[in-house]
């Protein structure tokens, strides 16, 4: 086994992996080049005998024009950076005391209650959405940003407890140990030494959350109303698809522009993402 | 610096498990103490008992005349070093050291002097700055060290601190350990389950097993009368070597019988082992109270047998066999030649017989 052939490395290595990577790159590469593809070539048919379906010749910037100028996007970008940082915010708080607790403390019934708060993070978002909206409607919240800042905690907060109960039980309980010999009560312990320690696992949550509060699509949906309070996916998807007519350039700039702040987040935080992922730092 | 108490210690956990069991330990000022044991004896908890990190089920641990029962472990003014050295890897060794000192409100001045102290005693000078990641296990453990003599506190805990390094490096810690103990004269538990380690660091050492104390002692005091089987067995290396034995009284002469050996009593034991005439017991005798018999040797206190293995480690051989229907070794001279499966007449030194009583394993 120890003398690999090389052949062997390109059938199960590069070759599958280069079929993998084609195959998550290309929606993408479709998103950017429908982006800016004319109109004239998006709407005829690929039988046609100039038809180039997987790349343009004439690439326009006519559909981000369009898009900036027909709809309210950049409060779209706005809202929905505003609704995923608050919610993250609360979510990683919230996230960061409930899993040191599961983690660390002894008390009757933290099994269980960790065992629930995973449980909760199972129930589909198409069925909460249901006495959710009872309550934001109950509350006068609806059509305000706070409708989603609130309810988005109640998918992130289970998620980030769980990520975050696993990285803390991987921290030598001795460091803690020595902190409080040391002079630090257990709370002084906890954000003194186990958070600072935990930094690549709160990030990585804090990714995680970012992402799925600024990808969430049903409670967005639902909860607001007004055109200039939407956020970036259901915003683009409501006021693009006019019946049955696509718009598929504005949508696929719409799309583009919107996926950018998430790639930016991942490309600066990604070694302490990949980190916080696979296990923390020895004492 | 201060004495500590420990009365009447008991540990029992949520499951039933019974960790430490009436542990009685009077620790003198400025006085170095191991506990030793093997895994699960209870010699960790009692420590973290003492360190305020475990709860007390029954008893009462004292340090100088303060019942310390329910102080947290900030207010028991201990220092506390870790198998893993548990060293803030966010902090530089310079904070590692100094956030004892910040905690508890010290000026900065008087922090940076305690600091730099320290690190001249340890020789870790050089690497204030750097975070515990660029430092080897030696240097880790000296910031270890380090960070509890910051402190000045009135008593040291040590938990098994020289068990992640490699042997060298802890032959070498172990010397210095016992040299900074001697120039600070702060009390001191350790805890290890190595008996080398608790011989030559331990001004008395304490064994125990299955949360028990079987025995307090001075280091030589514990080789040379050990109380029970258990230490007799634990102390030493290689272990004591024991052969259970019928004693016979024949004429007022008692003889201690297994198969294929017939040894004399020594008359100095043999008061005491007269009450077991007729019974079964366990003699004891130590590698290195066994050698090749030459002339010299009485009769007596000698015997046949085939060597089976031999260890040559140098400056001396370990050559093992069997006698009595049990497996021995004896720690010879290198100069003695000896080959396997070679017949040899093997004597013991009388003065250096041990029996125990074969139920209870007490020393008779």
């Amino acid at each position: 086994m120890l003398i690999e052939r090389k052949w062997k490395k390109w059938i199960f290595f590069y070759i599958p992996m280069t079929v993998f990577i084609l195959f998550t790159l290309f929606p993408f590469y479709w998103m950017a080049v429908t982006a800016v593809r004319p109109d004239p070539e998006l709407y005829r048919t690929w039988r046609q005998a100039s038809a180039t379906p997987f790349w343009t010749l004439e690439p326009t910037l006519e559909h981000f024009r369009e898009l900036l100028k027909t709809t309210a996007f950049p409060q779209w970008l706005w809202n929905t950076m505003l609704i995923a940082i608050v919610s993250t915010i609360i979510s990683l708080i919230c996230g960061m005391f409930a899993g040191y607790a599961l983690a660390r403390l002894k008390f009757r019934g933290s099994e269980f209650l960790g065992t629930a708060i995973f449980v909760t993070y199972l129930v589909p978002q198409t069925l909460l959405f249901i006495p959710l909206a009872d309550i934001i409607r109950e509350m006068h919240l609806g059509n305000t940003p706070w409708a989603l800042m609130l309810t988005y905690p109640t998918f992130l907060i289970p998620f980030c407890t769980w990520l975050l109960m696993g990285y803390f039980k991987t921290i030598p309980k001795e460091l803690e140990e020595c902190a409080r010999i040391d002079g630090a009560t257990r709370f002084g312990a906890m954000v003194r030494i186990i958070f600072p320690v935990a930094i690549p696992g709160i990030l990585s949550a804090g990714i995680f959350a970012f992402t799925l509060s600024w990808n969430e699509f049903i409670y967005a949906l639902i909860f607001m109303s007004s055109a200039e309070l939407k956020t970036v996916p259901v915003g683009v998807v409501s006021e693009l698809i006019r019946g049955d007519i696509f718009f598929w350039g504005q949508l696929m700039a719409g799309a583009l522009l919107g996926s950018i702040p998430v790639a930016l987040v991942y490309s600066f935080f990604v070694e302490y993402y990949v980190t916080g992922l696979t296990g923390s730092v020895k004492g | 610096m201060a004495n500590v108490t420990i009365r009447n210690l008991n540990k029992k956990y949520d499951g039933g498990f019974h960790a430490v069991k009436d542990v009685n330990l009077e620790i003198r000022d400025k006085e170095f103490v191991v506990l030793v044991g093997p895994s699960g004896c209870g010699k960790t908890t009692t420590l973290r008992m003492v360190a305020g990190l475990e709860e007390i089920t029954s008893g009462e641990i004292l340090i100088g005349t303060r019942v310390i029962n329910d102080l947290p472990p900030m207010d028991r003014d201990i220092a506390m070093v870790f198998q893993n050295y548990a060293l803030y890897p966010h902090k530089s060794v310079y904070q590692n050291m100094a956030f004892g000192l910040q905690m508890r409100k010290y000026p900065k001045d008087e922090i940076e002097k305690r600091v730099r102290e320290a690190a001249d005693i340890l020789g870790i000078g050089p690497l204030l700055e750097r975070k515990p990641r660029q430092l080897s296990g030696g240097q880790r453990q000296r910031v270890a060290v380090g960070r509890a003599i910051v402190r000045h506190p009135q008593v040291f805990l040590f938990d098994e601190p020289l068990s992640n390094l490699d042997a060298m490096l802890r032959v070498q810690m172990r010397v210095e350990l016992k040299r900074l103990h001697e120039r600070l004269e702060t009390t001191a538990i350790y805890v290890t389950h190595d008996q080398v380690e608790a011989m030559t660091l331990g001004d008395r050492v304490v064994v125990m097993k299955d949360g028990w104390v079987q025995q307090v002692g001075e280091p030589l005091e514990l080789y040379g009368k050990p109380a029970n089987k258990f230490v007799a067995g634990f102390i030493g290396s290689p272990a004591m070597n024991f052969v259970g034995v019928a004693i016979t009284d024949l004429g007022g002469v008692l003889w201690a019988d297994a198969e294929g050996l017939r040894l004399k009593v020594p008359p100095q034991m043999a008061e005491r082992v007269r009450a077991h005439a007729g019974k079964r017991i366990t003699l004891g005798v130590r590698p290195e109270a066994l050698h090749p018999a030459t002339g010299s040797d009485h009769a007596d206190y000698s015997f046949d047998t085939a060597v089976d293995v031999v260890e040559p480690l140098g400056n001396e051989i370990l050559v093992n066999f069997r006698a009595g229907g049990a497996p021995m070794v004896a720690r010879v001279d290198p100069a003695v030649r000896v080959k396997a499966h070679q017949a040899i007449r093997v004597a013991l030194d009388p003065e250096r017989v041990y029996f125990f009583d074969e139920k209870s394993g007490a020393a008779i």
